[in-house]
């Protein structure tokens, strides 16, 4: 467990997005339309689009690319195209968001 | 007790019933407690493809639609081989032959339809079948094994179809009819003569405008006799006399039939508690024998049953296609015509090539088409939009050109390429891994196919050869679209629904609009939500807040993004003419942000690429100090304003072309349309501007301007319409900005002039710009207006700080490089 805040629920704008830069890549952080937060890493499995940049709706996202699916919850992409986003954990805490940091991010 | 689910009975494990419980699934899954009766020992199947099972060109096991196990997951019960004897719609149950009982608090009939049985003596004979289901087909596959001589009786569609299929199985096959030709229902007589001539070359025997009148034989048939008095032999009679809505079960339990059940436009039989779907209805008069009406039925079914209420069935326009591998037919609707409608004719004997169209009032009724049905799809389209044709009608018979022929040399037969051949271009694939998906994953729709298979998913270019694919390998029960289609899978309501509801209702934000319009999602998709932002838009210039969230990725930060995720900058250079001074400002701001690409666009302009996106708003700031503004490359707005050098240099010049440009493009930058527009003003016929392949193109002549629409460079290429002629510059800006408000109002979004016009008809476009001065003055004023509160450069605002958090990273972890 790592957890590190990374900013404030309203730093993303609602049914936006917003990138954290990491050695490792890019992280996008999702907010839904019901204010929950996702994060996966900013790369589409289809062609690596970056996920930050497409329309969310729903608890989903469209790659800005070739219009892929994301499901947030899981990183899957939504059927029937198959491919998966590696996700990582966040939590809301008083308006605070923190990210569960993964080690094969780090330096 | 209120704890227990409502109880949905279905009789008929068909196509029809199946096809409404998905569709219920879908919108309310776990809501109904489901039991199923099918009296056919068998899961539900494809009935379309049992004349490709007949002719031994696929198996049983391919055309199973859902098997046992989508039952048991879906926790519907299923009773296969039980027929249900009676409904108590008193009682509210149903019984089956065998006295099993089931209650109800809604059923769905779906009885589908029984074949004709002639009433001639011997029909009880053994070595007499009908042409309905998979017991049939095995019937006569048994009889093609020890017999050699086969009788048809019936030459429509489905007798066609077996004779064919009992042929391929080396029979001998003789096919009688009562009419002077086969299929009398979709052909007229050259089309039928055309069909038979084709048939007889594959083997059949034809007996036309011949009677049955007594099936021969002691034990088993061996012959008919015709009225006539002529007998032939037989080891087979197959019954395709044609289909009749199974309505007895239904007659007796007191529900009102005429023809078929009759059904309201919810689908709703006389007791509302009772729907019902597919062949046994009767609609509005009609019934349906083919699988795309059916689907629309479903649909309707399942949104009332599910308590959404929202949907109305308005009857289908159908068309027929022949599944028989090598003949090529199509027909659609009204193809005699009577005194008031026109015929368009063409024959071409030699290559076995027959058209005919019939029009009223220059929209077109019906279409018949033998040989070359590539087409087909497309005059279907026109037939059910009732577009306009009298700009089109010269070129009518000679078809759509255009259809999907980019870079395959007009290749259009689908049926005779090779499964390796490349059907979509930008995604790679093949005619044989479509036909493979549509008959393994039992696709019906081009949604699915592109869903599936990614096929006409990018460009769309090749979405006429998808739908010929379609057609091909599932015959006469692909029609190309619904009537009607919905936007997305959030909404029943299409486009036109949306556009009007927001005038009608005065609604002017998106959650007010989705909630009226009862959206089935929380806040839309990447489809939607675009659209309706737009219409929003358009129709309250200055009032909508303009829903940045909803816009694709291009047009919510003013750049075009790139597949590595780096970003394009192209500013706008006005007509195409730019200064040393404005190269000098270009080249320093390119080195200084180390622009990888330099490109001269196709739009006379300078495109630098490679740009990452938190350096897009400095960069914007210098070119703004430096007198640019966007270019709007990246949206669905006015992109360029293409000139040549016109009277200004050139000795062929007629106007000041250039000049023109330039005041076009003032009055139209910053624009939003449904897709994006291109201008172009050209100073002589010679035409170097290329004005003709834009959306809006001007061509200079001595004595005025000719304009131009609806022309199209890319996918599909499509000269322009020629609207009109005027004498001033004034009158050129007035007729472009009526003619780009007519398009922002009426046109779909994502949908472009070209197919736009072709839609609605090019004398529709003439009426409102052109025939009628005090609209083309409102049009033009309207345009104005909007375009008050749309020329900001939305660069300048983000250079100064406008959403800012858009370019810049929420935080940094660790050590970036």
């Amino acid at each position: 467990m790592n957890w590190i805040q990374v900013g404030l629920l309203s730093d993303i704008p609602r049914q936006g997005s917003r990138v954290i830069k990491t050695s490792g890549g890019e992280i996008a952080l999702f907010r839904s339309v019901d204010d929950e937060v996702f994060a996966l890493d900013d790369r589409c499995p289809h062609k690596g689009g970056p996920l930050s940049q497409g329309i969310v709706h729903g608890h989903r996202v469209t790659c800005p690319l070739h219009s892929w699916v994301i499901a947030l919850e899981s990183g899957e992409a939504v059927a029937p195209d198959a491919g998966c986003a590696h996700r990582h954990e966040v939590r809301q805490a008083h308006g605070l968001l923190f990210l569960n940091f993964d080690g094969e991010l780090e330096n | 007790m209120m704890d227990t689910k409502p109880r949905l009975v279905v009789i008929g494990n068909g196509m029809a019933g199946m096809r409404t419980i998905e569709e219920l699934l879908k919108m309310s899954p776990d809501d109904f407690d489901i039991t199923v009766f099918g009296s056919e020992p068998r899961p539900n199947y494809n009935r379309i493809l049992l004349s490709p099972v007949l002719s031994g060109e696929m198996r049983f096991e391919e055309t199973i639609l859902n098997d046992l196990n989508w039952y048991e997951e879906n926790r519907i019960a299923l009773h296969v081989g039980r027929t249900v004897s009676k409904i108590d719609r008193f009682r509210c149950h149903v019984e089956t032959e065998e006295g099993l009982r089931a209650p109800y608090d809604r059923l769905l009939i779906a009885t589908g339809s029984n074949p004709i049985m002639l009433p001639i003596p011997g029909m009880d004979l053994p070595g007499v079948v009908a042409y309905r289901s998979m017991d049939d087909v095995e019937k006569m596959l048994a009889a093609a094994e020890s017999g050699k001589r086969a009788v048809v009786i019936g030459g429509g569609l489905l007798g066609l179809e077996a004779a064919n299929g009992l042929s391929m199985r080396g029979m001998k096959v003789s096919v009688v009819h009562l009419c002077d030709w086969p299929m009398e229902r979709q052909l007229d007589s050259v089309g039928g003569g055309l069909l038979k001539d084709a048939l007889e070359r594959r083997g059949l025997r034809f007996y036309l405008s011949r009677q049955t009148e007594a099936i021969l034989g002691e034990e088993r048939v061996t012959g008919v006799r015709f009225k006539d008095g002529e007998e032939i032999e037989a080891d087979l009679l197959v019954m395709a006399a044609g289909i009749r809505p199974s309505i007895a079960l239904a007659k007796s339990a007191g529900i009102h039939c005429e023809r078929g059940i009759v059904v309201s436009d919810t689908m709703q039989t006389y007791d509302p508690k009772i729907y019902s779907v597919g062949e046994c209805v009767q609609h509005r008069g009609q019934t349906y024998g083919l699988v795309a009406p059916l689907f629309e039925q479903a649909r309707v079914a399942a949104n009332h049953i599910a308590r959404y209420g929202r949907m109305r069935y308005e009857g289908s326009a159908v068309s027929t296609k022949l599944k028989v591998t090598g003949i090529d037919l199509f027909s659609a609707g009204n193809f005699n015509a009577g005194e008031e409608d026109e015929e368009l004719l063409l024959q071409d004997a030699s290559r076995g090539v027959y058209k005919k169209l019939v029009l009223r009032d220059n929209k077109l009724r019906g279409a018949v088409m033998y040989g070359d049905t590539v087409d087909g799809p497309w005059y279907f389209q026109l037939m059910r939009d009732g577009t306009d044709l009298s700009e089109l009608r010269e070129h009518l018979l000679f078809g759509q050109v255009h259809l999907g022929d980019a870079g395959r040399g007009g290749a259009s037969n689908v049926a005779n390429m090779a499964d390796s051949a490349e059907i979509c271009g930008c995604n790679g694939v093949c005619k044989g891994a479509i036909v493979d998906a549509i008959i393994g994953k039992k696709l019906f729709t081009l949604e699915e196919v592109r869903a599936h298979t990614k096929a006409s998913a990018s460009c769309g270019s090749c979405t006429g050869l998808v739908e010929a694919l379609l057609a091909n390998t599932l015959g006469g029960d692909y029609s190309a679209r619904p009537s009607k289609k919905p936007i997305c899978s959030c909404t029943e309501h299409a486009h036109q629904d949306v556009q009007q509801a927001i005038s009608r209702l005065g609604i002017k934000n998106m959650p007010d609009l989705m909630r009226a319009l009862d959206w089935k999602t929380a806040d839309g998709c990447h489809v939607c939500r675009p659209a309706l932002n737009y219409y929003l838009m358009t129709a309250w210039p200055g009032i909508y807040q303009d829903d940045s969230r909803s816009r694709f990725i291009n047009e919510r930060v003013h750049a075009n993004i790139q597949k590595d995720g780096t970003y394009s900058v192209i500013p706008r250079i006005w007509g195409g003419v730019t200064s040393p001074k404005e190269l000098r400002t270009i080249a320093e701001i390119a080195e200084k942000y180390r622009v990888s690409t330099v490109h001269i666009t196709g739009g006379q302009r300078i495109g630098l690429y490679g740009i990452s996106k938190e350096n897009l708003p400095g960069m914007w700031g210098e070119l703004v100090q430096g007198g640019f503004v966007s270019g709007h490359a990246y949206g669905k707005a006015l992109r360029t304003v293409k000139t040549c050098v016109g009277s200004e240099w050139c000795r062929f010049g007629t106007q000041d072309s250039t000049g023109l440009g330039i005041r076009v493009e003032k009055m139209t930058w910053g624009s939003w349309t449904p897709h994006k527009f291109k201008i172009a003003v050209s100073g002589c016929p010679r035409n170097c501007a290329e004005a003709t392949i834009k959306d809006f193109g001007v061509v200079c002549v001595d004595s005025g301007y000719e304009i131009h629409v609806g022309g199209n460079g890319g996918i599909k290429v499509r000269v322009t319409d020629f609207l009109c002629k005027v004498e001033s510059e004034e009158a050129v800006l007035e007729h472009c900005g009526a003619f780009m408000q007519l398009y922002r109002e009426e046109a779909n979004y994502m949908e472009r002039t070209a197919p736009w016009i072709e839609r609605v008809g090019l004398a529709y476009v003439r009426q409102h710009v052109v025939e009628s001065e005090k609209e083309r003055a409102e049009l033009y004023e309207r345009f104005l207006e909007s375009q008050r509160h749309s020329q900001d450069d939305p660069w300048k605002a983000r250079a100064e700080g406008k959403d800012a958090h858009e370019y810049a990273a929420l935080a940094t972890l660790g050590e970036v490089k």
